[in-house]
C-alpha cells in the first residue's frame, strides 16, 4: 500500500531561486494495483518517486509506504521496496550474481534464504547463462533483467518503478511491461512514472496526471474517459495539462 | 551504526576495487615499481655520467706562464688534463662547453716562488656542469701537490721537521649509532613518503566510490536499498582508508628493498672514516611511523571523499583533488627543510606534525609527550573529517547536484 499524503519538495537553485519540484501531490495505491503517474518532463514524477523510496525527504506532507512513514521509518521503507529506473545502473565490475547477493545482503537475508531466492530469480528470469558475467560486458536486456533481479531479490510488497523503459528497444522495454503486469498479479503494489500512453493503456489501473508538481486529476481510465468524453488518452491528458501550458505561456 | 551491513559494503567495494586495472596500476604497480625504478634509474645515470666524466681528458686552457716555463710543461705532463690552445673567448668556451677550465699563472709566478712571494693561482671553470669541476679539480691537484713539495723543499733547506708546519692533526669521528645516523638522513624522506603514499593511495578510490558512482549511476542504485547512509559511507571509507594504508605500506616496503639491494648510499654522504651511510631502520620505526599516520590516513580518506562528492564527474573530482596534492606537499616538504624542529605549537598542525615526528621516529628519538599531543590531535582532525563525510553524504544538495 502507498499513501501520499500532501507530499511537497522544493529544490534551491543559484539561478532560478527556490523551485517547487512536487506542490501538495496526495494518492493511494492499493496492493495488487498499478498505478500510474503520467506527466511530462520535469512535471515532478522523478521527484514524487524518489521521495515513496526515501531516496530524497520531503520538506513538506509525508507518504506511508508498506505501513511505515517515509519520514519516520526510511530504512524500514526501503527494506520493503523494490525501486528501479532508468538512473538505477548496475556495478559495472560485480558479476550479475554477486550484484544481485550483494541488494539480497544488505537487505537482511541469510545465506540460505539467499541462495534459494537467488537461484530461483535467475532460473524464473532465465538469467543462468550469464549469471557469473560481470556487468559492464552484459546487453542491455541482460543489465535490465539483472536490475529487476536486484529490485526481487527482498520479495518487496512495493514496487516503484520510475520510467523504467526509457530509452530502451522494444524487446527489453517489452520484459519490463511483462515484468511490472506480473508484480502486479502477485498482489504487490506498483507504482511507476512515464510519459509513454501506451504503457498507461497496457498497464495502470489508476492513473495520476502529474504537471508542475501538482497532481492534476486522477482515477481509472474508465472514469478519465468518462469524465473528458474522449477515449484517447493523449487527448484526455492534453486536455487536463493543456490549461496549465497556457497559463504558463 | 550497523556492522553487518558497512562489511558488506566493505567487501564489495574491496572485490570492485581490485578487478580495477587503474587500481592495480596506481594502487599497487606505481608504489612498489616507483622506487625501485627511480633509484636503480638515478644509480645507473649517475654512475654512468660521473664515470665518464672522470675517465675523460678534462680540456683546459692556460693563461700566462710564458715566464713559467717548469709549471707549464709539468700542467701538460699531467695524463688527466689536455692542454690546449688559448684563445681571447676562452670565458665563452668553458661557458659553451668546448673547454673544462682555464688556470691563470700569475707574471713571474716561478720568480716569485724562489723569493718567497705569495702570488695567486686562478681556476676558472663552469659552475654545476660536472665535467668542469672535474678539469678544475685535476688542476688544482696539481697545484696542491706542487705546494707542497715546494713546503717541504723550504723545510728541508733550513732543516726543520715537517711537523712544524702540522702541529697536530685534528680528526671528527661519529659517536651515534648507525640507525640514529641513517634517521637523521633519511627520517624526513620516509615519513615524507609515507603521508604523500597516503594521500595519492586514497585519491583514486576516494573519488571512484564519490563521484565515480554518481557519474555511472550506482549511486542512486545504492541509495534505494535499506542500508543508512552512516553504514554506507563508513562502508566506503574503510574501503579508501584500505589503499591509502596499502600503497604506503608497499612504498615504504619497496623503498626497503630498493636501498638494501642498492646497499650503501655514499652518494648522500660519508662519515669520517669514509664508510657509506647505509639505512639502518628497525621494526619499532616502521611500526610507529604507520600508527602516526594511521589517524592521518583517516583524516586524508574522509576529507578526499567528502571533496569528491561535491563533484558530479571523475574529471571535476579530479580537478578538486590535484590542487590538494599541494597542501600536503608544502607542510611535509617543511619538515624536511633545515632548522625545522618539533615544538608544541607545530605538534598541532596536521601534516607537518606527522612529517616531523616521523623524521624523529626513524631517527630512533621518541618523545612521548610530543608524539601523545601530535597522536591526539591528528585523531581530533580524524574525527572531524569524518564527521564532515558522514554529513555530506546526508545531503541531498551534495547527493543529487545537477
Amino acid at each position: 500500500m502507498i499513501e501520499a499524503r500532501g507530499l511537497c519538495k522544493t529544490f534551491q537553485d543559484k539561478k532560478r531561486g527556490v523551485i517547487q519540484a512536487v506542490d501538495k501531490v496526495s494518492f493511494t495505491c492499493k496492493p495488487g494495483q498499478i498505478y500510474s503517474l503520467l506527466g511530462a518532463n520535469g512535471a515532478g514524477k522523478t521527484t514524487t518517486l524518489r521521495m515513496l523510496a526515501t531516496i530524497l525527504e520531503p520538506t513538506d506532507g509525508t507518504a506511508v509506504v508498506a505501513g511505515y512513514d517515509v519520514i519516520d521509518h526510511p530504512e524500514k521503507v526501503r527494506a520493503n521496496v523494490g525501486f528501479l529506473s532508468t538512473a538505477t545502473a548496475l556495478y559495472p565490475r560485480l558479476t550479475a550474481q554477486e550484484l544481485v547477493e550483494y541488494f539480497g545482503r544488505l537487505n537482511g537475508l541469510d545465506e540460505a534464504t539467499l541462495k534459494k531466492r537467488v537461484d530461483d530469480i535467475f532460473h524464473r528470469l532465465e538469467m543462468d547463462s550469464f549469471r557469473d558475467r560481470r556487468c559492464d560486458k552484459l546487453s542491455t536486456g541482460m543489465k535490465q533483467k539483472t536490475s529487476i533481479a536486484r529490485t526481487l531479490v527482498h520479495d518487496p510488497p512495493v514496487m516503484i518503478f520510475d520510467e523504467p523503459t526509457l530509452g530502451l528497444d522494444v524487446m527489453t522495454a517489452r520484459t519490463i511491461v511483462t515484468f511490472i503486469r506480473e508484480c502486479r498479479d502477485r498482489g504487490k503494489t506498483v507504482i511507476f512514472s512515464t510519459h509513454v500512453m501506451s504503457e498507461v493503456e497496457k498497464l495502470c489501473d489508476m492513473v495520476g496526471i502529474i504537471q508542475d508538481g501538482k497532481l492534476l486529476d486522477e482515477g481509472t481510465l474508465p472514469h478519465l474517459r468518462e469524465k473528458y468524453g474522449d477515449a484517447d488518452l493523449e487527448e484526455i491528458f492534453v486536455k487536463i495539462v493543456g490549461p496549465y501550458h497556457k497559463a504558463e505561456a | 551504526m550497523n556492522t553487518r551491513n558497512i562489511g558488506f559494503i566493505y567487501r564489495k567495494e574491496l572485490t570492485e576495487w581490485l578487478r580495477d586495472r587503474r587500481t592495480l596500476i596506481s594502487t599497487v604497480l606505481v608504489p612498489l615499481l616507483a622506487f625501485p625504478l627511480l633509484m636503480t634509474g638515478i644509480s645507473a645515470v649517475a654512475i654512468s655520467v660521473i664515470g665518464k666524466a672522470q675517465k675523460e681528458k678534462a680540456t683546459i686552457v692556460i693563461l700566462g706562464g710564458e715566464d713559467s716555463p717548469k709549471v707549464v710543461e709539468d700542467l701538460r705532463n699531467v695524463k688527466e688534463i689536455e692542454v690546449v690552445p688559448t684563445t681571447p673567448n676562452w670565458k665563452e668556451r668553458i661557458s659553451n662547453k668546448e673547454i673544462r677550465a682555464a688556470v691563470a699563472i700569475p707574471d713571474g709566478f716561478e720568480a716569485s716562488l724562489a723569493k718567497g712571494d705569495v702570488k695567486t693561482v686562478n681556476i676558472y671553470f663552469y659552475e654545476g656542469d660536472i665535467k668542469s669541476g672535474f678539469g678544475a679539480d685535476h688542476v688544482e691537484k696539481y697545484f696542491k701537490k706542487y705546494r707542497d713539495d715546494v713546503v717541504k723543499q723550504r723545510l728541508e733547506a733550513k732543516k726543520l721537521p715537517a711537523n712544524i708546519i702540522k702541529p697536530f692533526d685534528i680528526k671528527q669521528e661519529n659517536v651515534a649509532p648507525p640507525e640514529k645516523v641513517s634517521g637523521a638522513a633519511f627520517g624526513g624522506l620516509i615519513g615524507y613518503m609515507v603521508i604523500l603514499l597516503c594521500m595519492t593511495g586514497a585519491t583514486y578510490p576516494a573519488i571512484d566510490l564519490t563521484a565515480g558512482e554518481k557519474e555511472r549511476g550506482t549511486m542512486e542504485t545504492i541509495l534505494s536499498s535499506p542500508v543508512s547512509r552512516q553504514d554506507l559511507v563508513l562502508g566506503k571509507f574503510f574501503l579508501v582508508l584500505s589503499a591509502a594504508l596499502a600503497t604506503a605500506t608497499l612504498a615504504v616496503i619497496s623503498m626497503g628493498m630498493s636501498f638494501g639491494v642498492l646497499g650503501k648510499f655514499k652518494a648522500f654522504g660519508s662519515s669520517s672514516q669514509g664508510q657509506g651511510l647505509e639505512l639502518h631502520i628497525g621494526l619499532k620505526s616502521v611500526v610507529s611511523v604507520f600508527a602516526m599516520a594511521l589517524p592521518l590516513a583517516v583524516f586524508f580518506a574522509a576529507v578526499l571523499m567528502t571533496i569528491a562528492l561535491f563533484a558530479k564527474t571523475y574529471k571535476e573530482a579530479q580537478s578538486y583533488l590535484v590542487p590538494m596534492t599541494f597542501a600536503v606537499v608544502i607542510p611535509a616538504v617543511a619538515s624536511l627543510l633545515p632548522g625545522v624542529e618539533l615544538t608544541p605549537k607545530l605538534a598541532l598542525i596536521p601534516i607537518l606534525n606527522t612529517s616531523l615526528v616521523c623524521k624523529e621516529i626513524v631517527a630512533g628519538t621518541y618523545h612521548w609527550g610530543m608524539i601523545g599531543l601530535i597522536f591526539a590531535s591528528s585523531c581530533v582532525y580524524a574525527a572531524a573529517g569524518l564527521f564532515l563525510a558522514v554529513k555530506m553524504f546526508q545531503r541531498e544538495s551534495v547527493l543529487f547536484r545537477s
